[in-house]
């Protein structure tokens, strides 16, 4: 099953070390590949290196990709990460 | 083998593995490797991160206790992306498919990373690219080995190859490991140039991209004498080298033998040799070769690469700093000698259509009396702390001479009403080396303590040559019967006065010209600390009346030419063979 869902990067650093660790370690709960697309790039969802490579800062709208049997509950859990801001402002 | 030709810093020869210190513009050469090797790179690659993670990971656990959750959260993030398997593929795919070493494949693949990181306008984003930087070295430095690592502590003779390395890290260095420089930037004036004929070691410098061609570990000679480099030399080429490195270090230890032997002629004349610098720290190295003193401390050097003035405060600093290095043992201070080929930007001067007939050296000091007075306050206070002469540059005139000395009169005033200590009787001179000085030698040095002959700028002014003007550089030389007619009439001015002449150009150091010079009368020559030990030998070879002799026969000549294969000849005959 694959999902998608667009959100935007609300925290004024971006997607940067602590929020890409957050991220990576939310993707691994779930056993879905997670695609991370932000203006023609792509990231895998477990990949920091990656992730850092997309550049998404302050206000970037990235799409979210899962694949997988719990793809849905992986999508749920990243989206609300990012849109509570990685817990920063 | 690679051989690079660069500039010729300080002579010798070294032989050892090179370590490459870090700039942040260094690359690893691309070196093509078999089929064969890809494992064995493979294998270094994954050997590398796994270290290198580990280092970080205890890093971070060392740090978390003293530095807290923010820092302990971006090495946190450093041992993630070192571990990230996404990384290790894709280097692991360049070596496979570009068949390229471990080192190559990932500095190319962080490089381009921090290429895209330096692109994004977002501040935030952009900073990490010194996080990438760190990653890059640590990772590389496992790949290399022992090869990037703290500089002051090296526990193997290296050669160092870096961009650039500051005169404070130079001097910090442990010498006992340091064969060699070999530096992109600089000239023979650097600093660096002047740091490392102090500190005796073998450098070339100016090679714009050693750093990029020179990965480390990998053999090195540096042909300081020549200024050539050879990376990775043949077995033919190592033997050569290996044989004139033991010729030269044979020939340097009999010199340094004569460290604590007087500078002497054989019939018992004393002769007072000095050392030149440019720099406080290199007055240790200066006696250490041998030299009683510091007969010309050039202190212009203070006021380049800077676009401030230096402070009275720093000026005190180096100043004071050199005479205390000196331990009693007199100390020469040139007041400023800026202009012409040494503009400080800080001068803010406009550039003059001939400079060394322009508005240079102690012209440019009386009219800029503020600057002047500064410069003179700081020598001042300098002179209480040894042995301290004070000595004017460029004089032309009787009447610049009053005007320097009136602005020191004044300066002197000053620091009496502010009850500032200095010494009063400091004696005072100044520098023959305009034919309008040394033709009127005799009136000026009324009004002075000594008189140093400046052989550089007089040649210069008296032949009319530009010695920096290749077109014309064949003409300069010291030893022109019209030069030796000044110096000539310059000693005799002296001797008259009962005012002492000494020699600070680059005729002093040069062996070839000490038989002559001690036959005009020179009693007291001051040159570069490297040149002490071979003069002096000439000096322990000779004789006054020899000298007397050769004095007599080269004023008669008429050619240039023929003065200096007469004294070419007198020298070989007191010198061995390797001097030459």
């Amino acid at each position: 099953m694959v999902v998608e869902r667009e959100v935007v990067i609300p925290n004024k650093e971006g997607l940067h070390f602590r929020p890409i660790m957050q991220f990576v370690d939310t993707a691994q709960r779930f056993a879905a590949d997670v695609t991370v697309k932000c203006e023609g790039r792509e990231a895998d969802g477990r990949s920091p290196m990656e992730l850092l490579m997309l550049v998404a800062t302050h206000g970037t709208r990235v799409r979210l990709v899962a694949d997988g049997d719990d793809a849905e509950a992986a999508l749920e859990a990243l989206s609300a990460l990012i849109e509570s801001g990685f817990g920063e402002t | 083998m690679i051989t690079k030709k660069g500039i010729s810093a300080s002579p010798g020869v070294a032989i050892g593995p090179a370590l490459v210190l870090d700039t942040e513009e260094y690359r690893i050469p691309r070196r093509t490797i078999h089929p064969s090797q890809v494992a064995k790179e493979l294998r270094t690659l994954d050997a590398a991160l796994e270290a290198s993670r580990q280092e970080v990971s205890e890093l971070r656990t060392a740090l978390s206790r003293k530095m807290g959750q923010q820092t302990s959260a971006i090495f946190e993030f450093h041992e993630k992306f070192i571990a990230d398997s996404k990384l290790r593929n894709t280097v692991a795919a360049k070596i496979e498919n570009d068949l390229c070493t471990a080192a190559y494949a990932f500095s190319h693949e962080l490089n381009r990373q921090q290429k895209a990181f330096r692109a994004v306008p977002d501040p935030y984003i952009k900073e990490r690219v010194t996080d990438l930087f760190d990653i890059e070295k640590r990772v590389l430095r496992h790949i290399l080995g022992r090869t990037r690592e703290d500089i002051a502590r090296l526990s193997e003779p290296v050669v160092i190859v870096a961009h650039d390395i500051t005169p404070s890290q130079a001097v910090q260095l442990d010498r006992q490991h340091i064969l060699g420089f070999v530096l992109n930037v600089g000239g023979q004036t650097s600093h660096m140039a002047i740091i490392s004929r102090a500190l005796r070691v073998p450098t070339v410098v100016g090679l714009t991209d050693a750093t990029a061609e020179i990965s480390g570990g990998e053999m090195v000679i540096v042909d300081g004498t020549h200024g050539i480099v050879i990376a990775e030399p043949d077995l033919a080429t190592l033997e050569r080298y290996q044989a004139l490195q033991q010729e030269y270090e044979r020939f340097e230890t009999r010199l340094r033998g004569l460290r604590h032997e007087p500078a002497i002629t054989r019939d018992g004349q004393p002769i007072s040799l000095l050392a030149n610098i440019e720099l406080p720290q290199e007055v240790e190295a200066a006696l250490e070769a041998g030299a009683e003193g510091i007969g010309l401390y050039r202190t212009e050097f203070l006021f380049l690469g800077s676009d401030r003035m230096p402070t009275e405060e720093q000026q005190y600093e180096a100043f004071s700093s050199a005479v205390r290095a000196a331990r009693g043992k007199p100390v020469t201070l040139r007041t400023l000698d800026l202009g012409a080929d040494k503009l400080a930007t800080s001068m803010g001067v406009q550039h003059d259509h001939n400079p060394v007939l322009g508005l240079r050296s102690l012209r440019y000091c009386l009219l800029n009396l503020d600057l002047f007075k500064t410069h003179l306050r700081a020598m001042l206070r300098a002179t209480v702390e040894g042995d301290v002469r004070i000595m004017f540059p460029m004089i032309a005139t009787l009447m610049e001479l009053r005007q320097a000395k009136a602005t020191l009169a004044d300066v002197m005033e000053d620091l009496e009403e502010e009850s500032i200590p200095f010494r009063r009787n400091v004696p005072i001179g100044i520098m023959i080396e305009t034919p309008a000085a040394a033709l009127v030698a005799d009136a000026l040095a009324q009004e002075v303590s000594f008189l140093s002959i400046g052989t550089n700028d007089l040649t210069q002014y008296t032949l009319a040559v530009d010695r920096g003007n290749e077109r014309v550089a064949h003409l300069y030389s010291p030893h022109n019967p019209a030069m030796l007619k000044l110096l000539r009439m310059i000693m005799r001015a002296g001797h008259r006065a009962g005012v002492e002449v000494s020699l600070c150009g680059e005729m002093a150091g040069s062996p070839i010209y000490t038989q002559l010079l001690l036959g005009l009368g020179l009693r007291k020559l001051s040159m570069a600390p490297k040149d002490v030990p071979e003069v002096k030998q000439l000096i322990r070879s000779t004789t006054l009346a020899d000298c007397q002799r050769i004095a007599r026969k080269v004023l008669q000549f008429d050619a240039d030419r023929q003065v200096l294969n007469f004294l070419r000849d007198e020298a070989r005959k007191v010198l061995p063979p390797e001097a030459f």
